[in-house]
């Protein structure tokens, strides 16, 4: 499918309407599980499910104005935009809505939203310009400078503190630096000097983290040692997934969320709930779905019309993986519980819209290659 | 702000660049996922069964059903123990996941003490539910309900509590409950019982605690993280006690306490026909809810340390010298072994030589010539210090031994001391001495080595009532299921035999009678009832001052008096023991006369008498036919 010459059309081609399939699925399964979880949950006057609806139709509004704007007009803005993303970020420390014990929201009138969700998008934006123009300058400009301009809102974020947020942040960078930014020997430099560096970096690291988030990376290192306390997430999270076995307990089903042995079973641990109730066969149906989103994200990539459109398709491809990866390896126990929402399902305005943008920001740049075929 | 335009030039070559890297892209993609994948084929078909299992485990609980535990009657139906509907606060320790927090919570909402929940959760082991509060209010109940989410793993639980409605009456014969310690639970007899139960810990509420305690049951339930319940899955209910019916008539028990009142003592009445023990009274006493409901260590300490020794049952646990009721006994050896005959008279000149000790009389200047009816009416102490110096210490243990004393009666209750009866074998094995004569002379009026308890006093005299046959002494009637049938009932069981002819038995009986007709125990004489009975004074140290008023209260005497009555058809034979209260006939014996009336005003009734007699061998029948007619 991915082969087939594009075709140049008005209108969606077959790509298209995958492409957007896909991503309409993957929202549906968000919304199904998120009503499988929150159902009898009283208390709200709206349920979380319509919410999550809504905010997906803001989400697909999104999407369709940003795919019809020329990304490079976008790019203009970008470090116009990222600035305003940091001053945000500033707000929200100062003057945000604080939950858990973390400020991560500001408030607009009767709305609340993340500017860390909000902020990926020109961080994106930021770093695709700055690779697609200063290819082969030397490792300072393509792996520090980056970085220095990455890390004020790397800090911003992780102060609040939401360090999921602010990995997945960092991931963008990650990922094209690590693609376009070093050959592959100055990687392996680059590997080496991070890790050489990590003890230093750790100790500061460390204390600035909650006392949770501590926890929660503490539990990942040993997370039997104690299933009532700090790895009992972990623990529940597994049972959860495990006990779906090949075929899960059926829809509306779950055990484990439905009765709270495991929170936030709509936000994050929202995969866990998936395949509870859907065992193994919906979670790789899951795992499927999304890994044909990202391939069909490269394939974006690889016939981009400029590389400031591939850095932002590769860039985008590799958060979402980022975002994932993390979310369902927390949940299986292959990465620490950081609290990073899965991507198109978790229930949240500021992650759904923030996604559905740049999805929409993806979607543009394969427009653009088409419109600008003669 | 930097140029965000690009040159073209740098398009092409960084286009190309990115693009080389596309695969590399796609292949770090593919082995993220297959990773996810296979760890998800790990969790759910490898291990699925394992996580099943303990998805089941997390969701469903076993929850005790603790049964109601049966009451307890008097013989007259009148309740003096049950169990009442309580609310209590409890906490499964597995789903609290931090326990300073939900203390601090806790104290805040119910204003509990907290030095003594952290106490409470720390000392548990096992997997048991910890019971915090006992007794929660219905306001304190609405408030750990509205703050359920704030108090993860707590439950209000309904429960039932022990109440003894009449208070401390009765309360050695009832005794109370407890949560079963660690060790009991340990122990063979209380196999299977869940963690947390409640078992008799004294008196009847331990010896009956098989048919009080009803069979536990179990409800298995679902429920959610904070442990609160969300469906009964199924349920195992649990099966009430059975009730226990005393032999105990609650309306001379009571009167029996009242009139000990705030001294301490004993009184125990029996019926001699069928040993079916009517009182039971000790004093001092306690209040058995006191000790049901769970009392904080300072509390238990004090009573634990009272001098008075209020937990001591003085009846079957008190241990003390007969005085001078022993003279029944040897009144009965003499006779029997012809030490003295009926009509052979002694003189007493208040003073008995033995060797170079001088036994003296109570009576200063004697009682003059003595036969044994004079002798039981005046208490006179030198005809029988003279008796027992013919009889010998081992004759007198030996017919003691008839009379049951030395003996555990055997009545349902715990711990019940036997008394002591010497006799030169005894003396040898636990002195390394051997016996000396001088000291028969002092067991022959009920002083030396010799201690009896009230109960077994009570049964000697209601052996003398009952023409020499004791039935066992019972306080249990009967167990009764809750629709009422009776699932075990007693019948009297003949227990002890005297050797004594019926002849010489009778002029015991009618000695007994002129102790309180003319004797030592008139103020035992009452209008409504002929009373037959023998006063006892024991002497607690051998220092013998002239004035009672100036001995100190912890070294007077104690008083007893025994009796049976009516004379003719004995319903109810008495023991009265009154500590450091002096004379029995003055102190003692108005006390065994007001029980008597209130008995025979009340009318005898005789819920084991039917069924009993004809139990009864015919010897026996024939026996107490031909006292009656004669």
């Amino acid at each position: 499918m991915v082969d087939e010459p594009w075709r140049r059309r008005r209108g969606f081609d077959r790509f298209d309407w995958c492409f957007c399939g896909i991503i309409l699925g993957l929202l549906a399964i968000g919304v199904l599980t998120i009503y499988s979880v929150t159902a009898e949950r009283p208390g709200t006057r709206m349920p979380l499910y319509v919410k999550q609806a809504i905010w997906i139709g803001v989400g697909t509004l999104a999407f369709l104005v940003v795919s019809r704007i020329d990304y490079h007009k976008l790019a203009r803005w970008s470090y116009l935009l990222y600035g305003f993303a940091l001053l945000l970020l500033v707000v929200v420390l100062f003057g945000g809505k604080s939950s858990h014990g973390a400020q991560r929201w500001i408030a607009v009138g009767p709305l609340a939203f993340q500017p860390a969700e909000f902020a990926k998008i020109p961080i994106l934006l930021v770093l695709a310009v700055y690779y697609s123009t200063q290819t082969r300058r030397g490792w300072w400009y393509r792996v520090i400078v980056p970085a220095l301009i990455t890390l004020p809102g790397f800090f911003l974020i992780l102060r609040q503190p939401d360090l999921g947020s602010s990995l997945s942040f960092l991931s963008i960078y990650v990922t094209l630096m690590l693609v376009v930014g070093v050959k592959s020997r100055a990687l392996g430099v680059v590997m080496l000097s991070a890790l050489m560096l990590f003890p230093f970096v750790w100790s500061e690291l460390w204390s600035s983290l909650h006392e949770y988030q501590k926890e929660r990376i503490l539990s990942f290192v040993d997370p039997d040692y104690d299933p009532e306390g700090r790895g009992y997430q972990g623990m529940q999270s597994r049972i959860a997934v495990g006990s779906g076995q090949l075929i899960g307990k059926g829809f509306h089903s779950g055990t484990q969320t439905r009765f709270k042995f495991l929170p936030e079973g709509h936000t994050d641990f929202i995969f866990a709930v998936l395949a509870e109730e859907w065992g193994f066969l919906g979670g790789v149906l899951f795992v499927s779905l999304f890994l044909a989103l990202l391939l069909m994200g490269l394939e974006i990539a690889a016939r981009a019309k400029d590389s400031l459109g591939a850095l932002l398709a590769i860039g985008l491809v590799g958060m979402l993986t980022f975002n994932m990866a993390v979310n369902v390896g927390m949940t299986i126990g292959l990465a620490p519980i950081v609290g990073i929402p899965l991507p198109l399902l978790s229930y949240g305005g500021s992650a759904t819209i923030m996604t559905m943008t740049a999805l929409g920001l993806l979607f543009s740049v394969k427009r653009e290659r088409l419109l600008s075929l003669p | 702000m930097k140029p965000a335009m690009t040159d073209p030039g740098f398009h092409s070559t960084g286009l190309a660049d990115v693009q080389g890297r596309l695969l590399l892209i796609r292949v770090v993609v593919l082995i993220i996922v297959g990773l996810l994948v296979v760890r998800l084929w790990q969790l759910q078909v490898r291990d699925g069964d394992y996580y099943r299992n303990l998805s089941r485990d997390n969701r469903t609980r076993s929850v005790v059903l603790h049964p109601v535990r049966g009451s307890i009657y008097d013989r007259n139906g009148i309740l003096l123990a049950n169990s009442v509907p309580s609310f209590n606060l409890y906490v499964e320790l597995g789903d609290v996941p931090d326990r300073e927090a939900l203390t601090g919570k806790l104290v805040e909402l119910l204003s509990l003490d907290r030095s003594e929940l952290t106490k409470t959760m720390n000392a548990h082991v096992g997997g048991a539910p910890v019971r915090l509060k006992k007794g929660v209010s219905l306001k304190e109940a609405a408030i750990v309900e509205s703050y359920r989410l704030d108090l993860p793993g707590v439950a209000i639980r309904p429960e039932f509590q022990r109440n003894n409605p009449e208070g401390a009456y009765a309360a050695h014969v009832l005794g109370y409950v407890g949560v079963a310690s660690e060790e009991q639970l340990a122990h063979e007899a209380f196999q299977g019982l869940p963690t947390g139960s409640v078992i008799g810990q004294y008196g009847v509420e331990r010896s009956y605690e098989q048919a009080l305690q009803g069979r536990a049951g179990r409800k298995l339930i679902e429920v959610d993280a904070l442990g609160h319940e969300k469906r009964v899955i199924s349920v195992d209910k649990p099966h009430v006690g059975n009730d226990v019916y005393l032999t105990i008539d609650f309306r001379l028990q009571k009167l029996a306490e009242d009139l000990l009142g705030e001294e301490a003592g004993a009184i125990v009445a029996l019926d001699p026909q069928t040993g079916a023990i009517l009182t039971l009274a000790s004093r001092p006493s306690f209040d058995p809810n006191a000790l049901s409901h769970g009392l904080r260590a300072a509390v238990w300490n004090d009573i634990l340390q009272d001098k008075r020794h209020p937990l001591t049952n003085r009846a079957i646990q008190g241990q003390y010298p007969p005085g001078s009721t022993f003279k029944i006994i040897m009144a009965a050896a003499a006779l029997e072994t012809h030490t003295i005959e009926l009509t052979e008279a002694v003189r007493c000149g208040g003073r008995f030589r033995f060797g170079r000790r001088t036994f003296r009389d109570w009576k200063r200047y004697g009682h003059g010539a003595v036969d044994l009816h004079k002798a039981m009416a005046q208490s006179c102490d030198v005809y029988f210090y003279r008796i027992g110096h013919r009889l010998g210490v081992d004759t007198i243990a030996a017919y003691a031994k008839q009379f049951g004393l030395g003996e555990r009666t055997g009545v349902e209750l715990p711990s019940e001391r036997t008394g002591l009866i010497p006799s030169s074998e005894w003396k040898q094995r636990t002195r390394g001495e051997p016996w000396y004569p001088g000291e028969t002379i002092s067991v022959s009026i009920g002083q030396g080595f010799v201690t009896v308890t009230p109960l077994q006093m009570a049964n000697v005299i209601g052996m003398i009532a009952n023409n020499g046959m004791a039935f066992q002494p019972h306080v249990v009637r009967g167990v009764r299921g809750r629709t009422g049938e009776w699932i075990e009932e007693r019948s009297p069981a003949e227990a002890l035999h005297l050797t004594l002819p019926a002849r010489q038995l009778e002029a015991i009986q009618a000695s007994l009678a002129a102790v309180v007709t003319e004797g030592t125990a008139q103020r035992a004489e009452s209008s409504m009832v002929q009373v037959a009975g023998k006063t006892g004074t024991a002497q607690v140290v051998s220092l013998r001052s002239e004035s009672e008023e100036d001995t100190p209260k912890q070294f007077r005497d104690h008083a007893w008096f025994v009796a049976y009555a009516p004379f003719e058809h004995p319903s109810i034979a008495v023991a009265v023991l009154l500590e450091h209260m002096g004379h029995g006939g003055s102190s003692a014996a108005p006390l065994a006369k007001e029980l008597i009336e209130a008995h025979v005003s009340y009318g005898v009734d005789d819920h084991e008498r039917p069924q009993a007699s004809l139990a009864w061998p015919s010897d026996t029948m024939m026996q107490r036919e031909t006292r009656r007619g004669g």
